[in-house]
Parts: structure tokens; C-alpha cells; sequence
């Protein structure tokens, strides 16, 4: 779910140009398994491109210098890597440590027994699990089993807002609850400027509206109650509400205009923000790493701001709570070999060193170690840094991203219909009717 | 001798094909080793599912307007470069650039110029260009059937200016002598001629239309909701996103009978001898 530059796109979409396109777009071998005997190396896929690449390929080379096993690495860009992960699992020549998100896409692996079950081996090695972050493991648990390893850093979703814009049209403070949001609306339009960028193409990014509503107003259960296969979950009076009230931030004209053609994929919705044509985003915490590298001096002249997402008045809902990215996670796949395991296994323990910590900090992120705020306050973006780690480590529930907590079935499902109600094409109560029917699939 | 290419259609065409047949009748997830058999359910489910009729008339609703869009120019403009002057060399040159591009390409770049507020309309300040190109279900239907207009026109205008020079000269000849003109030649003898080329082109056009994959998937990914969900990006979308093996598979069956039913449609109107070479002595 984390996004990629416009570069990325390109080269993702041209080899979206086949199907199964293994070839195109080029895996690349960066691995430093030369002459160390490749059987014996663990394979290791994960996500190409800046800033997560060189930080996970230098946690590689300091493990692969240690002798306590080889890995070789393999990279790729997003969209490319699910699908080429997926037929790779299918056809039993998976990576021998598997990168993911966690969540549905992790259960059905669980589910085709491809991956291995790391209960036990946290019990032996509990110094590896007391030192991350507990919510990170929430997403990493099947059935109360845990079968990933939590990894990189903390990406809850939150607002940001363009301070500039928030002075144009006399807007002292960002708003604290869901009515003085809406009353924000006229205030920033009447100036010219959109109140919220949204990329809706992208559907996933108007989720993540309704995953706030949901929670705000009725509190973690509402999605937990669809997650766990209750029947009819989605037709709550609290869902129902969520659904309506973000219906009427649309008919208040709340979202930039033409919101259902701009992508995220291309970071323009970003761009909106920083350039002063909408005052604010909700968005993932990566926002910030974009913003800071394609933004100009927005960031240095301290025209950035970020906030939580608001209250609802009457909500039963924690405001504290969060959703979003507890953390990334890596997978043994249960047909590697003895010795691979045994390297995956030993990487494992190297993960989150100081120097890794170090580089995830620099790129703009928390990592998932306990402390590590300590580490935050010799960093240039330590504010957005500090409130990311407060929002992470206070929160009273971290809500995992639901299309990543549902099963790929249910979330392709739920996608669709949050695009249908964005664009007004269905009513509270159909997209209710609609989910109600993919219940538990 | 058919051998070699009886083996690689076998081995590409007809081995996957049966895999595909077989896969329908499953309820593979993609991810197991085993795959589970499950009968008729994934065709049942496809078949009741009103995701199909929309994606059904999607699809012809792309495949009819592209050709509607394309066939006429194409053969103007397959007439025009079919002629032998230099300038018109150049031009063909030019007319050519689309199908250079891959469709990924083209579909980013026209992503991007009709971005609603970074795009062409937003950066000329054109009030009329600044619409909701992709996001709005109509306006995306149109885009997507002008950007493969755009792509595909100059490969059927070669095919047009090939027809075109297999024209006898003599029949040119023998309507100027009898006082025709530029227009009556064209439709007297331009277009009849040309009857085969036409068969030809539409088979591609239309068997070629139920493909269309990358460049909707690229620019509006099916969407705005399911405005543009034609077939192949809904199989994409069952089989890959919702790890739904077997429906996706029943579709991929679907579009290989829509494909050959329209095929088979297409040379019966073109009639017996439309695949045959019309050279004499060939």
C-alpha cells in the first residue's frame, strides 16, 4: 500500500503492458551471492525504488557479511511485485523470505500453508519480539499465531495540512471535530481552494475516509464486526452514518473538483496540497517523505502542518485511535530449505539495527522499535517525526488498512463500492446491502 | 509444411487453452498447489453475477464505437498515403508515430495531459479541457475509446494504403474515360475494391477490441467504478486482485468464444473467398 514517485509508475505500468509479464520490467538482481554457493542463499523480494531500497539492501550486506548465511536480493515495483509474489506462490517458487503487508493478503498464505508458523521461535527469541512495537504484531497474527516478522516502520494515516492556504482564507486551527470541519468547507471554497485533496481514483485513498467515520463514531468494533464475519455488520447505524456523512462532504463539494481522476500513484494529490489548490489531505504518514522530496521548501518553510483526524461529535470512538500501516512484514516460506530458514531467521534478529533505524529515520520514518523516539531528536523533521511516533505508540486501537486486513476477495469487493459511493452512484444503505453480501468471503 | 507452426500453436494456443477450461472448473485461489476442483460453482457464479452483463456491454460498447471511430478514417487516410508523392511519404512517416508507442506509454502520457488540475486544459488555461476526463463514467468511456483510435488508425490506414495499392490502374483508367471524378471513384471503385481489406481490418478491430487491457487499466483501471470494466480488465481484477482463479478463468473462456464467434460472424459476411488471396495466379 505504500505508494510510488511517478518514475515508478512508468516503469510499473510498462510491464502491466503483459499480463504475466514476469520479464519486462525487469527484475534486478542486486544480490551480493556471488561464488557462495546460491542454494544455501536465502532469496529475499522486496520493493524497489527510494527510500525503502537502499535501506533494506543495506541491512542485507551487513547480515551477508556476518557468516550467518547469505541472502540474495530481488527487487521490484509495487503493483508488479503482488502479482508476480502471487503466481510465484502458486507455482511453488516463492522467495524464501516473502515481504508483505500483512493482514488478508498474509491469511491466505497461512490459508495455502505457504508460509511458516513463527510462534515458537519468537517464545525462544523474546528479545526480538519485546523490542518492536506490540501493535506491530497485530497484522502478523493468524488465528493467534504469529507468522511474520514485523518489520521497517510505522505508518499510521493522518492529516496534513497547508498552512499557507489555512491563512488565505482566515482559518486559525485545524478543525478539532467533524462538525467544524464541515464548517470549514464554504470558508476554504469561497477562497477558491478545495478544501481536501482526495487521489479517488485510486479508491484505497477514499477508504481510508471511511475507516476514520466508521471508527469515530462507533469505535474499532464496527469494522471488527464485518472483519470477524458477523452478518449483516455493515448495515450499523454507525456505519451507516459514516457512510452518510462522508456522502454529504461530497455534496458540500468537499473533495477538489474532478477528485475521481487524480491517482496517487502519480503523487498528485500531494502535489495539490503543497501547491495551495486544496488546504488539506488525509493520507498515510509516507506523505511526508513525498512531500519533502518533490514539494520544494514547502516542508523548510514550515508551510506543512498535520493533525489527527477529528472527533465526531456524539461518537462512541477513542480520538486517539488510528489506522493505517503497523508496520511491514516478512514471511518464511515454508518450502525453502533448512539452511535458508536458518539465514532467514538469523536476518531476522539483525533487523532494526541503529544503522537501519538510522536510515528509516532520515527517509522520514518511525520505526517500529520501542524507543526509538530517543533517536528522533537529532533529525531536521523531528516535529513530524515525534507526532507520528505519539500517534503510533499512544493510540488506543491501530487499525490495520482494511484492504489490507480483508481477505483479497472482500477487499476487491469493498473497493469498488467505495468508488461507486464517492461518486454518489449508490446510497449508505445499497453499499450496506452490497458488503453485507461478501461477508466472510 | 504446417509442422512447425501446428507444434507452436499447439504447445502456445491449445495447451493453455485446455488449462484455462480446466481452471473454470475450480476454485483455485492462486496461491495453493493444489487445486481444488469445484465443479460448476465458479460458472454459476459468473453467469448470475450482474458484473458480467455491464462488463459484456462494456466491451461492445468499446469494440462498436472504436470501429465506428476508426474505420472511416482509416481508410481516408490509407487512400491518401496510398498514393506515390514525396510529401505524402513523410506524412506517412508522421501518421505512423502512434503505433510506435507502447500502450502503457501512451496511456500515462494521456493520463497526464488530462489531468483535471495539472493537466493541458489546467497549464493553457482551456476552461473546456478542464473536465473530469477519467472520473466521470461517460467522459471515460470517450477517452478510452479516443486514445486507442489514436493508437490504432495508422496500423489499419497501412492495411488500407496495402488494399488500396492492389487496385488495378486500369479501372482508374477506364472511369476517367468515362468522365468520373475524384469522389465517384472513390466510391464506385476505391471502396468495392477494398471490400476484403475492410473484412480484414474490422476482424482485427473488433477480435484485437476484446484485449484491450493495459491502456484502460493504465487510465482509469476500470474505473470511474466500473464505468470501463470491460471483460479482460474484469478478469484481471477477479484473478489477480480478488485471487479468484476459477471466475476469472470462465471469463478468459468467454472472451475466446466471444473472439472466435465474432471471427467466424465477420468471414461469413465477408463471404467464402474474403481470406483468400485475390491475386491471380496466387
Amino acid at each position: 500500500m505504500k505508494r510510488r514517485n511517478f518514475l515508478s509508475l512508468t516503469a510499473g505500468a510498462a510491464a502491466a503492458t503483459g499480463l504475466a509479464a514476469c520479464g519486462s520490467s525487469g527484475p534486478s538482481d542486486t544480490g551480493s551471492g556471488s561464488g557462495s554457493g546460491s542454494a544455501d542463499a536465502a532469496s529475499y523480494w522486496f520493493l524497489s525504488g527510494p527510500p525503502g531500497e537502499p535501506i533494506r539492501q543495506g541491512a542485507v550486506d551487513r547480515f551477508n557479511k556476518t557468516g550467518q548465511g547469505q541472502i540474495k536480493v530481488t527487487t521490484f515495483q509495487n503493483d508488479t511485485y503482488k502479482d508476480k509474489l502471487k503466481t510465484a506462490l502458486g507455482a511453488g517458487q516463492a522467495p524464501s523470505i516473502i515481504w508483505g503487508w500483512g493482514g488478508g493478503g498474509l491469511k491466505s498464505y497461512v490459508e495455502a500453508g505457504q508460509v511458516d508458523d513463527l510462534t515458537d521461535w519468537f517464545a525462544q527469541n523474546a528479545a526480538v519480539k519485546d523490542r518492536l512495537f506490540k501493535s506491530s504484531f497485530g497484522p502478523a497474527t493468524v488465528d493467534g499465531k504469529i507468522y511474520a516478522m514485523p518489520a521497517e516502520t510505522v505508518q499510521p494515516i493522518i492529516m496534513l495540512y497547508n498552512k499557507e492556504a489555512f491563512e488565505k482564507a482566515g482559518v486559525q486551527n485545524p478543525p478539532q471535530t467533524w462538525g467544524e470541519l464541515m464548517s470549514l468547507v464554504p470558508k476554504f471554497n469561497a477562497k477558491g481552494i478545495a478544501p481536501f485533496s482526495l487521489a479517488g481514483q485510486s479508491r484505497w485513498t477514499n477508504m481510508m475516509w471511511l475507516e476514520f467515520l466508521f471508527d469515530r463514531i462507533g469505535g474499532p468494533e464496527v469494522f471488527g464486526n464485518a472483519y470477524n464475519g458477523q452478518k449483516d455488520a455493515w448495515s450499523n447505524p454507525a456505519a451507516i452514518d459514516g457512510l452518510t456523512k462522508i456522502q454529504d462532504l461530497i455534496k458540500a463539494n468537499g473533495f477538489i473538483k474532478g477528485f475521481a481522476s487524480v491517482t496517487a500513484d502519480s503523487n498528485a494529490d500531494q502535489a495539490l496540497l503543497y501547491r495551495g489548490k486544496a488546504a488539506m489531505e488525509l493520507h498515510g504518514s509516507w506523505s511526508y517523505g513525498i512531500i519533502k522530496a518533490d514539494g520544494g521548501n514547502f516542508i523548510k518553510d514550515g508551510k506543512l502542518g498535520f493533525f489527527n483526524f477529528p472527533a465526531v461529535e456524539g461518537g462512541k470512538g477513542d480520538p486517539t485511535n488510528t489506522v493505517g500501516n503497523a508496520g511491514q512484514y516478512l514471511s518464511i516460506y515454508s518450502k525453502a530449505s533448512d539452511k535458508q530458514k536458518e539465514a532467514a531467521k538469523n536476518f531476522f534478529k539483525t533487523l532494526l539495527d541503529d544503522t537501519e533505524q538510522q536510515g528509516w529515520i532520515e527517509s522520514g520514518g518511525v520505526p517500529i522499535v520501542q524507543g526509538s523516539n530517543a533517536k528522533l531528536a537529532s533529525s531536521p523533521d523531528k516535529d513530524f517525526l515525534n507526532f507520528i511516533y505519539d500517534v503510533a505508540s499512544k493510540a488506543g486501537n491501530f487499525a490495520q488498512s482494511w484492504d489490507q486486513a480483508l481477505s483479497p476477495t472482500a477487499a476487491e469487493t469493498l473497493l469498488e463500492n467505495i468508488a461507486k459511493l464517492f461518486q454518489l452512484k449508490i446510497s449508505p444503505q445499497e453499499f450496506a446491502t452490497n458488503m453485507n453480501a461478501v461477508i466472510g468471503k | 509444411m504446417a509442422w512447425p507452426a501446428l507444434i507452436a500453436f499447439t504447445i502456445f494456443g491449445v495447451i493453455p487453452l485446455i488449462g484455462v477450461l480446466y481452471l473454470s472448473f475450480t476454485s483455485w485461489n492462486g496461491l495453493t498447489e493444489e487445486i481444488p476442483f469445484a465443479g460448476l460453482d465458479s460458472w454459476k457464479s459468473v453467469l448470475t453475477d450482474p458484473g458480467l452483463p455491464h462488463a459484456l456491454w462494456v466491451t461492445f460498447l468499446i469494440m462498436a464505437l472504436s470501429w465506428i471511430a476508426q474505420t472511416p478514417i482509416s481508410i481516408l487516410l490509407g487512400v491518401f498515403i496510398a498514393a506515390h508523392s514525396r510529401y505524402r511519404g513523410v506524412l506517412a512517416v508522421l501518421f505512423f508515430i502512434p503505433l510506435l508507442l507502447s500502450q502503457a506509454a501512451i496511456a500515462i502520457t494521456y493520463k497526464m495531459l488530462l489531468d483535471p488540475n495539472f493537466g493541458l486544459g489546467a497549464g493553457l488555461g482551456l476552461e473546456f479541457l478542464q473536465q473530469d476526463w477519467l472520473g466521470d463514467s461517460t467522459l471515460a468511456v470517450g477517452v478510452v475509446i479516443f486514445v486507442v483510435s489514436w493508437q490504432w488508425i495508422p496500423f489499419h490506414s497501412l492495411i488500407y494504403q496495402g488494399g488500396v495499392r492492389q487496385i488495378p490502374a486500369s479501372m482508374y483508367e477506364a472511369a476517367e474515360i468515362d468522365g468520373a471524378g475524384r469522389v465517384r471513384k472513390f466510391f464506385s471503385i476505391t471502396l468495392p475494391q477494398l471490400k476484403y481489406t475492410i473484412i480484414t481490418s474490422s476482424t482485427l478491430m473488433v477480435v484485437g477490441s476484446l484485449t484491450f487491457f493495459d491502456l484502460i487499466w493504465v487510465l482509469t483501471a476500470g474505473g470511474p467504478g466500473d464505468a470501463t470494466r470491460a471483460l479482460a480488465v474484469d478478469m484481471y481484477q477477479r484473478g489477480f486482485k480478488a485471487a479468484l482463479m476459477g471466475p476469472a478463468s470462465v471469463i478468459a473462456v468467454i472472451l475466446v468464444l466471444l473472439g472466435l464467434g465474432l471471427a467466424l460472424l465477420l468471414r461469413r459476411l465477408g463471404g467464402r473467398d474474403a481470406t483468400e488471396s485475390q491475386l491471380e495466379g496466387a
